[in-house]
């Protein structure tokens, strides 16, 4: 894997996942290591993301790299009219790797083509995030042992949400169970569920919460967002039908864990917060161990 | 094809070189900006509308003194899937060719997903074919992952 870009989650291997998994439990063990003082990582973030962008950099200050790049492309001369190839080629020459989330899709493939250096996708357009995915798959591997035969359910906006469409594809390799509840306007989509079909793995479709709680070992939350809806009545009418509070675990499982890819709006109310099976404060610092465990093995240090 | 009576040919003859058969009319200049014919030196007849006993109406490109490989003409089965490569060399055919749907197209179709990063830079566009049986072909973005429908497609 080094030198190898990752631009999309169907890069890696199942075994490949599991030896970043690996390396990223030895960072949660031994979070600062000075073992990239020697390297320059640069983060271009052509749209402003607030967790990714400070979990990339947290994770190459932990490890000693020296951090350079913006964090909206408006003060930069992509806004004179630089094209992506020249923003890459010059970059490129002034860091030994690319962080970049850009807001169209395809642009992490295309950087990863013209650029000598390798590019870390974080985030192109609705199109992927792989970076977001293995920090999922880190948080149910540690909290559930493993990450074969869960009961997995997604719960919110399933249509549009690329975090749930990686993860659902991901998993697809470790024989999981499907629990998906949305409103009907808010499925997810035909083409992610043939991954499933696919592989032969069982999914069940839901539009109440309630019915999974007690079904499953996660409980991924979405956000739902008002303007994802062409009617507003219909808004009005689901907002309130995805909210996750504290009296609805009461007969959830015990290992059952709470993620959500954040930022949380009111879709897990606060009093959720306290209760040990909320793991999404944890899962957001794990996806510092998991770019550790891709910066070092991507630059050949590991 | 020499038993062919001429009074009949509607396109003069060549004596060598190409001809591309069974074209749709319609997208007879798709397939001349496709196989970059306006850079070739040599004769190019170009027929349209003529008739035909399959088709009713058809297109038919004849290029004089040129050979192209089959993979550089199946490019143009997405617009005229139904034509023929014929070779001709001393006025007889040498070989007669069904063209077919290649693996990979490049170039000359638009994306359909207007956020693809190709749709904003100048990027070669890049699809994989999806050719299943019984359905319409489709096309799958090499950048974005989108999948461009037939009846999406546009050219560039």
């Amino acid at each position: 894997m080094k030198n190898k870009s990752l631009v999309s989650i169907n890069d890696y291997t199942k075994e490949q996942y599991q030896k970043i998994l690996d390396l990223a439990e030895e960072f949660e063990v031994k979070t600062t290591q000075k073992i990239l003082e020697d390297f320059v990582v640069a983060t271009l973030f052509f749209e402003p993301s607030t967790r990714t962008r400070l979990s990339f950099e947290s994770a190459a200050s932990r490890l000693g790299a020296k951090v350079i790049g913006f964090t909206d492309s408006a003060s930069t001369s992509v806004k004179k009219g630089e094209s992506l190839k020249d923003t890459i080629l010059t970059v490129s020459k002034y860091s030994d790797i690319i962080v970049m989330r850009h807001p169209r899709e395809g642009s992490a493939k295309y950087a990863s083509e013209v650029s000598p250096v390798p590019i870390i996708n974080a985030g192109d357009g609705s199109n992927q995030h792989p970076t977001q995915t293995l920090l999922d798959l880190y948080s149910i591997r540690k909290t559930q042992g493993s990450l074969e035969n869960k009961e997995v359910a997604f719960v919110g906006d399933l249509k549009f949400g690329r975090t749930v469409h990686s993860l659902v594809i991901a998993l697809c390799s470790f024989n999981t169970t499907f629990h998906l509840v949305s409103p009907i306007e808010l499925k997810l989509p035909s083409y992610i569920k043939n991954h499933i079909k696919k592989r032969n793995l069982t999914y069940h479709q839901y539009t109440d919460l309630s019915e999974v709680i007690s079904k499953v070992d996660i409980l991924y939350m979405t956000r739902i967002q008002r303007e994802r809806f062409s009617d507003p009545m219909e808004y009005e009418k689901v907002k309130n039908s995805y909210i996750l509070k504290n009296d609805m675990l009461n007969d959830s499982k015990d290992n059952l864990k709470i993620l959500h890819p954040l930022p949380r709006v009111n879709e897990i109310t606060e009093d959720v917060d306290s209760n040990p099976k909320a793991y999404y404060f944890q899962q957001a610092q794990n996806g510092v161990f998991v770019r550790q465990a891709l910066l070092t093995t991507i630059l050949g240090v590991k | 094809m020499k038993n062919i009576p001429r009074k009949e040919l509607k396109v003069s003859a060549i004596e060598n070189g190409t001809v591309i058969d069974h074209i749709p009319s319609e997208n007879v200049f798709q397939v001349v900006k496709m196989l970059n014919l306006k850079n070739i030196g040599s004769q190019i007849t170009v027929g349209i509308n003529l008739e035909s006993k399959k088709f009713g109406k058809k297109g038919i490109v004849k290029v004089s003194d040129k050979y192209f490989e089959i993979e550089e003409i199946n490019k143009i089965a997405l617009v005229a899937p139904s034509a023929t490569l014929i070779e001709i060399k001393d006025y007889e055919v040498v070989s007669k060719k069904n063209i077919s749907i290649p693996n990979k197209i490049m170039k000359f179709v638009k994306c359909f997903n207007p956020n693809c990063i190709t749709n904003h830079e100048k990027i070669t566009t890049k699809f994989d074919v999806i050719n299943e049986k019984g359905e319409e072909v489709k096309l799958h973005c090499t950048y974005c992952d989108k999948i461009t429908k037939k009846e999406n497609i546009t050219f560039i």
